[in-house]
Formats: structure tokens, sequence, C-alpha cells
């Protein structure tokens, strides 16, 4: 436990100095705006990290998420539509239980076949985008056709300010839906038996299986919790962004398990926090949102994002070395 | 260590493996067959010469990513930079084409030269990072392709090179006796990496390394090294893919194949590659290449949309998943 804390701090002393150094080129970095923008653009990937944490936890590795993040928010907004209903409860609702069944798809495979996650969940992911864009339909859901209600919930702020310039800008609802489910998630995996039974398993599946954690049950929890936040994450995508694109998400991917990695999990499973993870997606967002401010041009993002998850995962992988020994 | 038994062992678990590669590919031979008379019946179009020679020119570049795959899960890793690697070395021809000038024979072959050691190197660095740093090879490659992807958009500025010289087209378009080119470069990768797994030293150590890490080391195998090689050939082949691809279209650019790498995973596992690695045969990954894409071809056909092929791609490979797991799970018990 200490460890995983020492762990968090040099996160959060990496993020620090970032934002130092940052701030240091351009100082409009610290405006207020800027921040709440970098906050509201944490709330998605962040609940998709914070799937796809719970799947490293386990040893496994999850890339079906994007795929059933479409599902959840393209079915449900599209059912609205042609049923003329508008609401936000529900809605949510259903988007999140669209993603828990697609994720016991992912368990049963994964438990039942003994097949590798990767391989199990890229065929998952394929066949959910070929239904999803196959049966449904291809056309995005625009802002005029958007239900109403949707879109209210996904503007309103929970503190809203003005500008020198008269302009007035907030801080996104969405945030406090984000970081509860971090706490919670937090909770559980630190507080309860099943979360301490997924650590188990991630360490060392034979281990957990010895000493009596029932690992099906634990690779349930797994990957229907991370279907069902990723079928969130879906949703409120869309009421963000005031419209659902079935071909949303496209490589995300690499994003969110590079967050989630920068946050110091380990991809051998049983290594990682939430609070890391929180941290992780954080420094993303905010160096490639800060790329331009920092005067670098936009197209070398993906040089950006895919060094940084090499750094991070040589370093996490130097680290598991020396902490082995 | 029981020394009296050792010796008895071996032989009987070589005829299992023999035996396992055979049922494997018999098997992958007889749905083969089932595919391709089923879409002959449905479709009346899907026997003509056309359609073979069209396949013949698009299925290689594939079938070289299916191989380049199969070697990375020969060692227990996975090689997720493939296509990126592919447009890279596509786009590095393209770009010494716009510097250098399309005139001459002696341009294209610079231009493959090219190809091939932006792709090595690009396959190098892969197994540096996952060699020497001890990065799990999926986010290594999976980084890595982001990072060779950016490079391939920083270069181009976005938009797809063109104006390829015509011999170089020729790569991807030309027939060699009525055969296309393209599937005479595969047949020839085909062989040369059977001959390298099965009958050099270097091929058996990857074999050994990937059927029990451990033991490979303690046996004294440069472990490591073999490594950093294995994914030297990945990058190489995916830059032979990328040279196919490009040669074929007239044009390279940082996003093109996005789905042939789901593809490609799914063609070297149906082909009986183990994932976990130290198994995995080139005739398997062969046959299953001619099996998705007669599968392909006869639905496209039918005029399927291209998204429920995606999704026929994945519901294959799950149910691969699943048979092999039946096998296994048969021979085990």
């Amino acid at each position: 436990m200490r460890l995983a804390a020492s762990s968090d701090m040099v996160i959060a002393a990496i993020l620090i100095v970032a934002m130092v150094v940052i701030g240091l080129i351009n100082p409009a970095f610290w405006s207020l705006d800027n921040l709440f923008s970098l906050l509201k653009s944490n709330v998605v990937i962040g609940i998709m990290a914070l799937a796809v944490l719970l799947v490293m936890l386990s040893g496994g590795i999850d890339v079906s998420f994007t795929a059933f993040a479409v599902a959840g928010m393209y079915l449900t907004v599209r059912t609205m539509v042609d049923i003329g209903y508008d609401g936000v409860v529900l809605p949510l609702l259903a988007a999140t239980g669209i993603g828990a069944a697609l994720g016991l798809v992912n368990a049963l495979i994964v438990h039942k076949l003994r097949m590798i996650p990767l391989i199990v969940t890229l065929g998952t992911g394929a066949v959910v985008r070929g239904l999803v864009l196959g049966l449904v339909g291809t056309s995005i859901v625009n802002i005029n056709k958007m239900p109403r209600e949707l879109i209210a919930f996904g503007r309103s702020d929970i503190l809203t300010m003005t500008n020198a310039g008269g302009t007035t800008f907030g801080l996104t609802a969405m945030l406090p839906i984000y970081l509860g489910l971090a706490l919670v998630l937090h909770l559980v995996l630190t507080r309860t038996l099943i979360g301490r039974s997924v650590y188990a398993y991630g360490a060392s599946p034979e281990a957990a299986k010895r000493v009596g954690f029932p690992i099906g049950r634990t690779l349930v929890f797994v990957y229907v919790t991370a279907g069902a936040l990723a079928g969130l994450a879906g949703i409120l995508q869309s009421a963000m962004i005031w419209q659902a694109n079935p071909r949303d998400f496209l490589g995300w991917e690499l994003d969110v398990i590079a967050a989630v990695v920068l946050g110091g999990a380990s991809i051998f499973g049983g290594r990682g926090t939430v609070l890391g993870t929180v941290l992780g997606v954080f420094i993303l967002v905010m160096i490639k949102n800060s790329l331009i401010l920092m005067g670098i041009e936009t197209t070398w993002q993906r040089v950006v994002v895919g060094g940084m998850l090499i750094a991070a995962t040589a370093l996490t992988a130097l680290r598991d070395r020396k902490a082995l020994v | 260590m029981t020394t009296e038994t050792t010796p008895a062992k071996p032989a009987p678990q070589k005829t299992e493996t023999k035996r396992n590669w055979f049922d494997t590919n018999l098997q992958l031979a007889v749905v083969c067959v089932l595919i391709f008379v089923v879409m002959a019946l449905l479709n009346p179009r899907f026997l003509t010469p056309y359609n073979f020679q069209s396949m013949g020119f698009f299925a290689p570049e594939l079938g070289i990513l299916a191989i380049a795959m199969m070697i990375a899960m020969l060692t227990g890793g996975i090689d997720l930079s493939v296509v990126a690697i592919a447009n890279l070395a596509g786009i590095a021809a393209g770009l010494w084409f716009q510097k250098a000038g399309t005139g001459g024979i002696g341009m294209v072959v610079g231009g493959v030269a090219i190809a091939l050691i932006a792709g090595t190197l690009a396959g190098l660095f892969n197994g540096l990072v996952i060699a020497k740093l001890r990065v799990t090879p999926i986010l290594a490659t999976l980084g890595s392709g982001q990072v060779f992807t950016g490079l391939a958009v920083v270069l181009t500025g976005g938009p797809a090179i063109v104006g390829f010289p015509q011999a170089w087209n020729a790569i991807g378009n030309a027939k060699l006796a009525g055969v296309p080119v393209p599937l005479v470069i595969f047949a020839v990768i085909c062989v040369a990496t059977w001959a390298l797994l099965a009958r050099t030293p270097f091929g058996l150590n990857l074999m050994l390394i990937g059927t029990n890490p451990k033991a490979a080391v303690f046996a004294g195998l440069r472990r490591s090294r073999m490594i950093l090689y294995s994914y030297a050939f990945t990058g190489f082949l995916a830059a032979i893919a990328g040279i196919l691809l490009s040669a074929r279209t007239n044009a390279a650019k940082s996003d093109y194949g996005a789905s042939y790498l789901l593809q490609a995973v799914l063609i070297a596992v149906l082909g009986g590659t183990n994932p976990a690695g130290g198994k995995g045969s080139v005739l398997g990954v062969a046959l299953a290449l001619i099996s998705l894409v007669l599968l392909s071809s006869g639905f496209q056909m039918m005029r399927v949309s291209l998204h429920m092929i995606d999704f026929i791609w994945g519901a294959f490979l799950i149910l691969v998943i699943a048979l092999n797991a039946w096998r296994n799970r048969k021979s085990e018990g």
C-alpha cells in the first residue's frame, strides 16, 4: 500500500512540474477558462480510464470499450429519437446497462475459454462496432434531433463565471459524476472483498484461486463494471458534444490505455490505483490540449502520446524490475 | 530431477506436436474448401478468373502482415504497429521519389531499399524497447504504432503521397505469366519464412523461447537478441506489405489499412498460431488467409455491407478462440 502511495506521489509530482513548465511557456494555461475546459475534457476519457484500469488490475487489457461506448450511446439515442422519448435518468441507465451486458460477454469468453483478453476484446469490439454500423445505421444524430433534455443535462454547469471580456464560462456538472464514480471505485477496490480479489487475481491467478477467491465472479465483476462504465461514458459524450456519432471514439483506445499506464498501473495486473489513474488522465489530457498553447503543431500529437506511452511503460517496467529484486 | 524418465519423453511429444500441426492444417484446408464450395454455389460470378485475379492482388499484403504478426507471436509477443510500419515504409519511399525523381529503374530499386530500411529500423526500435527496456509487447507496439503513424502524419502533413513511378506501380498491379506479381512475392515470402523457421537455428530458437522462456534462458539462448531480431524481421515484412499497398493503390497515407490490424491478428490466430508463443506455421497462416479472403469476397458479391463483414471477421475470431479452447480441453482431459 505504501508502495502504491509513493507511486501516486511521483505521478502527482510529474503533473505539477508539467503544469509549471506549460504555465511558464504560456501563462494563458493558468486562466480559469482554460482549466475548466481541461477538466471538462477529462470526464469521458476519465470514466473510460476507470474501466481500463479495472481490466488492467485483473491482468488483462481491453480494447473493446470504445465499441461498447458507441453501442451504449448510439442505441440509446437512436431509440429515444425513434420513440420520441426525452429524459436523462433512463437513457443513462440504458446506456450503462447495454455496456454491462456486453461486458458480460467479454467476461464469459475470457473466463470460459481462457483466451488472452486482448484478442477476445479485439474480436468483441469488431463484432459490436460492425453490428451497430451495419444493422443500426451510420448516420449521425445531430443537434437538431438530439433529445433536448439530454443536451441540457450535458451542458449544465455547477459553477459559472464571467470573463473580463464579458463571456461566461462554467465548470461542467459532469465532473462530479466522474469524480464520484472514481471515489466509489476506489472504495470498492480497497475496502471490499470483491475489490481485493481483483488485485489478487491480477497479481497471481493461480494463487488467488488456491486462496479460495471465486475467480469467475471476479472476472464477471471486472468486465461487467468496465462495460457499464464504457456505456455511461458513451452517453455522456453524446450529451456533452450534442450529437451521437456511431463512428465516435475511433482510436481512443490508445489515449485511454496510455493514461492508465501513465497513472502507474501495471499491465501484468495487480498494481495500480484509482488516484494514479485520475492523475494520469489529467496529465495526458493536459499535455495533448496544451501542445497548441506551447506552440507545437498538432500534427505532432500522436508522436507525443505514443512517446509518452512508451516512456511511461519503460519506467514502470524498470520500477517493477527493481521491486522484484 | 528424475533423469531416467527424461530420455523417453521427447519422442512422443514430438509426434504429438507434429500430429497437432497436421490436424490444424487439415482442418483449415477442409474449412477452405467448404467456404469455396458454398461461395461458388451462392454466387454465379464467384468462379470467374477475374474474381480470383482481384483476390490475388489484394490478399498478399494482408497475408504478409499476418505472417509478420505470427513471427511476433512466436515469442509470446504481438506487434500492433505492423500497419503503421507498412504505411511509414510506403511514405518513406514516396518522399524519396518526390525528392529524387521518378525516372529509371534505379530509382525504384532505391525506393524499395528505403522502404525496407525504414520498416526494419522501425522493427528494430520495437525490438529494442521490448527486449532491452522490457516493455510488454502490447504496450510497446501500441505506443510505437502511434509514434510511427504520427511520424507519417508529420512527414506528409496529412494528405496522401501520390505520383509513384510506373515501375513501382507494376509491383502491385502487373502480372507475371498471368499470375499477379503480389501473389508471386507472397509465395516467395511464405517459402523463405518457412525455411527460416523450420531449417535455421534462428527459427528453432524463436520456437523454444516461445515455448518456455525460462528454460530457453537456462539453455543458454540469447533471448533478448533473438527477440530483437524477430521484431526487426516483423518490421521488414510489414515494409514489404507497405510496398505492395502503395504500389497497388499508387498512394501512401498515414491511415491506410486500419482494418488490417484486426484481420492480421485473426488470420495468425486462425492459422494455428498460439498468441502465448511457441506455436505457428506459415502453411496454417496461408490457409487461414485463403479461407478468409474467399469468405469476404463472397460476401462482398452478395452485397453484404462492409460493416457486416467487419462483424463477420470479429465473430470468426471469437469462434476460432472457442474452437481452440474446446480442442485443448479435449486433448488435456
